[in-house]
């Protein structure tokens, strides 16, 4: 693995500039640059070659070259909506000033602009979901599994609690979720959005697991000898958690935080795509439900997207865990 | 003789799915404030659980522990262990291991500054000033229990209790450990109980050598005085008679009297995770 240090990762590639490049150095290169751009090529390719035998009733199945066209049309089709309602609030800034030259005690109504939402509006509604709805999971998951790592008779009475919960289906969540929350957030003015709770409910309950189950390994297994210590030092029970189990937990606690980060995005899409929630899952859903010729190639954008998404996702997770955990070697890759 | 430590009839029995273990009995000893004892005897045979009871990590089934007329039934700094492995806490370096001590045991009797000041003559008293700010993973096996022992005589223990301390270090190292640790007791006076598997080290370290019986129902063999003038020197001792008088007994003791015919336990059936 090539470690974060600049000057070591950028090594072989100055080397290369200079000419003075050596056998590890171009292995190095070929590993980071030249292989991964050969699959990537090579997928490319078959991907292209059985596209074109597979005829679908909306015409041809995409390749790639249809995808990164639609790739376009979608970044300018959310340039124009932007425009529109640009157009929007300058021709109503227009009107209002007008009516209150001619009369001075108008009160002006301020209008919302209610244009569809384009592709890049489903991505930014899909993230802020799943980030409520983990946040939420890690906020019951981190307690409840310190709580299970410390007793073990709570965490005999958990367990088959546990069990039965982790490997439900969202979708088998979802119609539950999506009654309760009708049934008690009734507000008259709401604060936000019932679908989005729906979605983010949904993605609480089934990315709770690996965070509660990986922080309760995680307490559990703090060594002997550091329990030892803190015995001698008498560290009350608050210092005990806070000194020695919290940070001898938190390289597992991390595993499952990643964990439970790519089960909430993958959970979020189907969520989204059966309750006709917004986001990328319900883009996904109208562009198959609209049935044009250019649909399989959105939705080809669409899974690209939500694939590059998750990615970085776990790459982010994977950055706060470097920042934060002691040990290095819990968070190679 | 005053006596700052005493075990009187101490027992211990594990409770194990095979049934009762009977690990000790009967063990009984004396200790005088600033003497330094080291416990020897073959694997298995108790010498952890006998330190374990003093540092009050184990309750014993039968007798007590009187430290100071107080008796022991919890751990506690005042009986400070520097474990076999170090035990540093990998998150934070090595002033900050100590000083974690520090501030547990000093919270109430000293002030921000000297508490800093307490870690760091802790750290220099084992020769780590160099190298306080470091994390355990950057340092050498020596180095860490260096920092292991700095971190236990910060807490301004009564009885500074060791278990097998230099056990997992290689042969130079552990001699210039050894030379630290009695240069240490001189300056300190601290009253030591020390375990260890090193014949060599119990007689140029110690007061007094406990030899423990093979267990089941390990107890106390034999005690031997070591009359050797301090401060000692290791080279100087290699042709001294009472120094090899007490070596030859302590080998006598393991490999004629105590020797070991059965097979060694096999772990599975030790109910202490870490028997000596």
């Amino acid at each position: 693995m090539a470690t974060l240090t600049a000057p070591q990762w950028m090594a072989p590639y100055q080397a290369l500039i200079k000419g003075q490049i050596n056998r590890s150095q171009m292995q190095a290169i070929l590993r980071q640059v030249l292989w991964p751009v050969m699959g990537i090529a090579v997928f490319l390719l078959m991907w292209q070659l059985a596209a074109s035998h597979i005829d679908t009733s909306l015409g041809k199945f995409p390749g790639p070259a249809a995808v990164w066209e639609q790739m376009g049309n979608l970044v300018d089709e959310h340039q124009q909506a932007r425009q529109r309602e640009a157009a929007f609030h300058e021709r109503q800034e227009k009107y209002i000033a007008m009516r209150l030259a001619q009369d001075p005690d108008w009160v002006p109504v301020h209008r919302d602009y209610t244009g569809a939402p384009t592709f890049f509006d489903q991505i930014g509604t899909s993230l802020i979901t799943v980030m409520s709805g983990f946040l939420l999971a890690s906020v019951i998951a981190i307690p409840l599994g310190i709580v299970i790592g410390l007793s073990s008779t709570v965490h005999a009475a958990m367990n088959p609690l546990i069990q039965l919960f982790k490997p439900v289906s969202p979708l088998a969540w979802l119609p539950l979720v999506t009654m309760v929350v009708s049934a008690l957030y009734t507000s008259s003015d709401p604060m936000v959005a019932k679908s989005f709770l729906n979605s983010m409910f949904t993605v609480t309950l089934c990315c709770l697991w690996p965070t509660l189950l990986n922080t309760a390994v995680g307490v559990t297994s703090v060594s002997q000898d550091l329990l030892n210590v803190s015995r001698v030092l008498r560290l009350s029970a608050l210092a005990h958690v806070r000194k020695i189990v919290l940070p001898s937990a938190l390289p597992m606690m991390f595993t499952g935080l990643r964990l439970s980060l790519g089960i909430a995005w993958m959970v979020l899409i189907a969520a989204e795509m059966l309750a006709q929630n917004p986001g990328l899952g319900k883009f996904v859903w109208d562009e198959f439900q609209n049935g044009s010729s250019q649909s399989l190639s959105r939705i080809m954008v669409a899974v690209v997207v939500i694939g590059l998404i998750g990615f970085l996702l776990d790459r982010l997770m994977l950055m706060l865990q470097r920042a934060l955990v002691w040990d290095k070697t819990s968070a190679q890759r | 003789m005053k006596t700052l430590l005493e075990l009187s009839n101490v027992g211990m029995a594990f409770d194990t799915p095979k049934g009762t273990f009977e690990a000790l009995r009967e063990v009984n000893l004396k200790i005088a404030p600033g003497e330094f004892v080291s416990l020897i005897g073959h694997s298995g045979c108790g010498k952890s659980t006998v330190l374990n009871i003093v540092a009050g990590l184990l309750q014993a089934t039968d007798g007590g522990v009187i430290l100071d007329r107080h008796e022991v039934n919890e751990p506690g700094p005042e009986r400070a262990v520097v474990f076999q492995n170090h035990s540093l806490l990998p998150w934070l370096t090595a002033f900050e291991n100590v000083e974690l001590a520090v501030k547990q045991v000093f919270r109430k009797s000293k002030s921000k500054q000297e508490m800093r000041d307490w870690v760091a003559h802790n750290l220099e008293l084992v020769h780590m000033a160099h190298a306080m700010h470091k994390k355990p993973e950057e340092i050498s096996g020596g180095m860490k229990q260096r920092v292991g022992i700095a971190r236990a005589l910060a807490m301004q223990p009564q009885v500074l209790l060791m278990d097998e301390p230099f056990g997992a270090l290689d042969a130079l190292t552990r001699a210039h450990l050894q030379d630290s640790l009695m240069d240490i007791h001189r300056q300190l006076g601290t009253t030591v109980i020390m375990i260890t598997h090193d014949v060599d080290e119990a007689v140029l370290l110690s007061d007094r050598i406990v030899m423990m019986t093979n267990g089941p129902a390990a107890t106390i063999g034999e005690i031997l005085p070591v009359e050797l003038p301090r401060p000692r020197d290791r080279l100087a001792l290699a042709d001294h008679p009472t120094y090899n008088r007490c070596r030859q007994r302590v080998l006598q003791f393991l490999y004629e009297k105590q020797r070991k015919v059965a097979p060694l336990p096999r772990r599975d059936t030790t109910p202490v995770r870490r028997q000596a």
